[in-house]
């Protein structure tokens, strides 16, 4: 009894010798920042002077706020179209990579790609793309003899143009989820093979249950990046033209670094953090039902 | 409906059969055409950076330069200072990278080989800071940050990263789970020490999960722009990233393309490279996180 006591202190102290830089780095850089920007959002702060408590005029100012509500429709309406569109494209591409075909492994790291170029890169290229004029978009529009649109420059065409820029980067997703088709045993697909199943069949009621923790796991993350989108934003087209692509997180990022209202900006934060809980919470619950893992037992 | 088509290989690989199934051949088309306009707006990436200031302007665009305009790649480093941009990324980077590795590694280590008490509590917290939107955080650490001295220098970038990050250290504790229990009795009756275990029994059979871990911090450093818009303000610390956003900044009437071309070129190098090395490495390291 005694020794199995000790035992179990000797583990305790070293599993918390080895995770105390992350138990440090929690309390600085996620516990100790979320509590304050939770105080800050219920004062009038511009970072410099010190916070003035207001109480809850930030958030009434944000429901009344046009461009606040103008940043949550941008920020939903890409998120809704860029992330399923997102995995269709990446669990698509996996499922032709699946089979065994000639030059696979070229097409495998082709589509992975276009994922290495992320962040201001892609961003200058794809302006460059999408530029009316002398752009590539347009000028393959007009091989089927479409009149492309200004994309960037036109307010009904922005946003539109960074979501069809998004799709380009199905290729990290594929990766996963041919990660997570490695994982589907070749005996259960030969069985249901020999009872006479479609290939439909097959992978509604195999292949898709079997990868569903992959899928899962893509969605919320997908979600998180997406209510996040900066980049491209600031890039691009600084939220413009006539305010098509102001972002969330951009929006946030104007009111705090640019207005110097940390204290309006971080009751955004909150909202966002609430509102990403939300929605993470409601997929796990609904998953559940439909999200299988080996075993039975979920994690 | 490609997809429906898709699974049917999966099952009787092991019975190849002469006649090429139409499936097989629609897959191959599909393949042909999707990574052709993946790769086409690369192609114009690499080809229009090597274009002359009067081409760029052509419409429609010339698929190959008509004269090979190389001087842009050395033209870029004096009217940029893309040579400081590039030093200060990679300083940063390179410094990230060590901090993720180092610690990341020792977190995940403790997370994996000891079942201390709390130990699902903490795991399942860290599990959730993954949902934590940067944005959420970011005010109160720019004014910890800023009382302490920080901005307009590399700290706020590099020190975050010697505190692990929950992305791999989840990897990495999936790695550090597999490895047999007998290698560290082994150890253990040699004498040897916990932090002597990690070190010479842990890592180095770790090493794709580590390469994983290094290039997705890399990648993650390399092309951030946020932190380092909100922290730098000196043109001669910016990172590469803010000094390639300051390209399509309003200064130029036309954007000069050939030139955001050049810097996006320049800027894909050192993540080619790191994939074209580790990709053995990487690819498995990723077929662990896939799977759960």
């Amino acid at each position: 009894m005694f020794v199995i006591k000790s035992e179990s202190r000797r583990q305790t102290f070293y599993m918390y010798l080895f995770i105390s830089p992350w138990l440090v780095g929690f309390l600085i850089f996620a516990l100790y920042p979320i509590l304050s920007s939770l105080y800050y959002s219920f004062t009038d702060y511009d970072i410099i002077h010190p916070p003035q408590f207001i109480g809850l005029a930030n958030y009434t100012e944000m429901f009344h706020n046009e461009l606040f509500w103008r940043s949550v429709t941008v920020t939903l309406r890409y998120t809704f179209i860029s992330v399923p569109v997102q995995l269709l494209l990446g669990l698509g591409f996996a499922l032709l990579l699946h089979q065994t075909l000639p030059w696979r492994g070229f097409f495998r790291t082709a589509m992975y790609f276009p994922s290495m170029v992320s962040g201001v890169a892609m961003s200058l290229l794809w302006y460059w793309i999408f530029n009316p004029q002398i752009g590539l978009f347009n000028y393959m529009l007009s091989w089927f003899g479409i009149h492309g649109p200004a994309w960037l420059m036109n307010p009904d065409t922005a946003l539109y143009a960074l979501i069809i820029m998004s799709f380009w980067t199905a290729g990290s997703g594929m990766i996963l989820f041919l990660a997570g088709l490695q994982g589907v045993p070749a005996s259960l697909i030969e069985a249901a093979n020999l009872d006479g199943a479609g290939r439909f069949r097959i992978f509604l009621n195999i292949t898709l249950p079997m990868i569903s923790p992959v899928l899962l796991f893509q969605l919320i993350m997908g979600l998180i990046d997406s209510f996040q989108v900066f980049t491209q934003a600031f890039v691009m087209t600084q939220g413009g033209p006539n305010y098509s692509t102001w972002f969330y997180v951009y929006n946030l990022y104007t009111s705090a670094f640019k207005e110097y209202r940390a204290g309006y900006s971080s009751a955004l934060a909150w909202v966002l953090l609430i509102v990403v809980m939300l929605f993470t919470a409601v997929i796990m619950r609904l998953s559940r039902r439909y999200v299988h893992y080996e075993g039975g037992s979920r994690r | 409906m490609s997809t429906v088509k898709a699974t049917r290989p999966l099952g009787p690989a092991s019975r190849p059969r002469r006649r090429i199934k139409p499936v097989k051949i629609a897959s191959f088309t599909a393949l042909l055409l999707t990574t052709f306009l993946m790769l086409l707006p690369l192609f114009f990436m690499v080809s229009t950076s090597l274009k002359s200031k009067r081409e760029m302007l052509k419409f429609p665009p010339t698929f190959l330069p008509e004269s090979w305009a190389w001087s842009n790649y050395t033209d870029i480093f004096e009217t940029l200072q893309f040579g400081t941009l590039y030093k200060n990324s990679l300083i940063i980077a390179g410094f990230s990278v060590f901090g993720t590795l180092l610690s990341s590694a020792l977190v995940a280590y403790g997370f994996a080989r000891y079942r201390g008490r709390g130990n699902n509590f903490w795991f399942i917290l860290l599990l959730s800071t993954m949902m934590l939107p940067y944005p959420a955080i970011m005010i109160p650490q720019f004014v910890l940050f800023s009382k302490m001295q920080w901005i307009d220098t590399f700290l706020p970038l590099i020190v975050p990263a010697f505190f692990g990050s929950a992305y791999n250290i989840f990897l990495l504790r999936q790695f550090f789970s597999t490895l047999p229990e007998e290698l560290f009795d082994a150890g253990r009756m040699d004498g040897c020490g916990e932090l002597r275990m990690w070190r010479t029994i842990a890592l180095p059979l770790s090493a794709p999960a580590l390469a994983t871990v290094a290039i997705f911090a890399f990648i993650y450093s390399w092309n951030d722009l946020l932190t380092p818009v909100l922290y730098l303000s000196s043109s001669d610390k910016f990172t590469l990233p803010v000094g390639m956003a300051s390209l399509t900044s309003s200064r130029f009437r036309i954007p000069p393309w050939h030139l955001l071309m050049v810097a996006s070129v320049l800027a894909m190098v050192p993540i080619v490279t790191l994939f074209a090395i580790a990709q053995k490495q990487f690819v498995e390291g990723i077929v662990l996180t896939g799977i759960k």
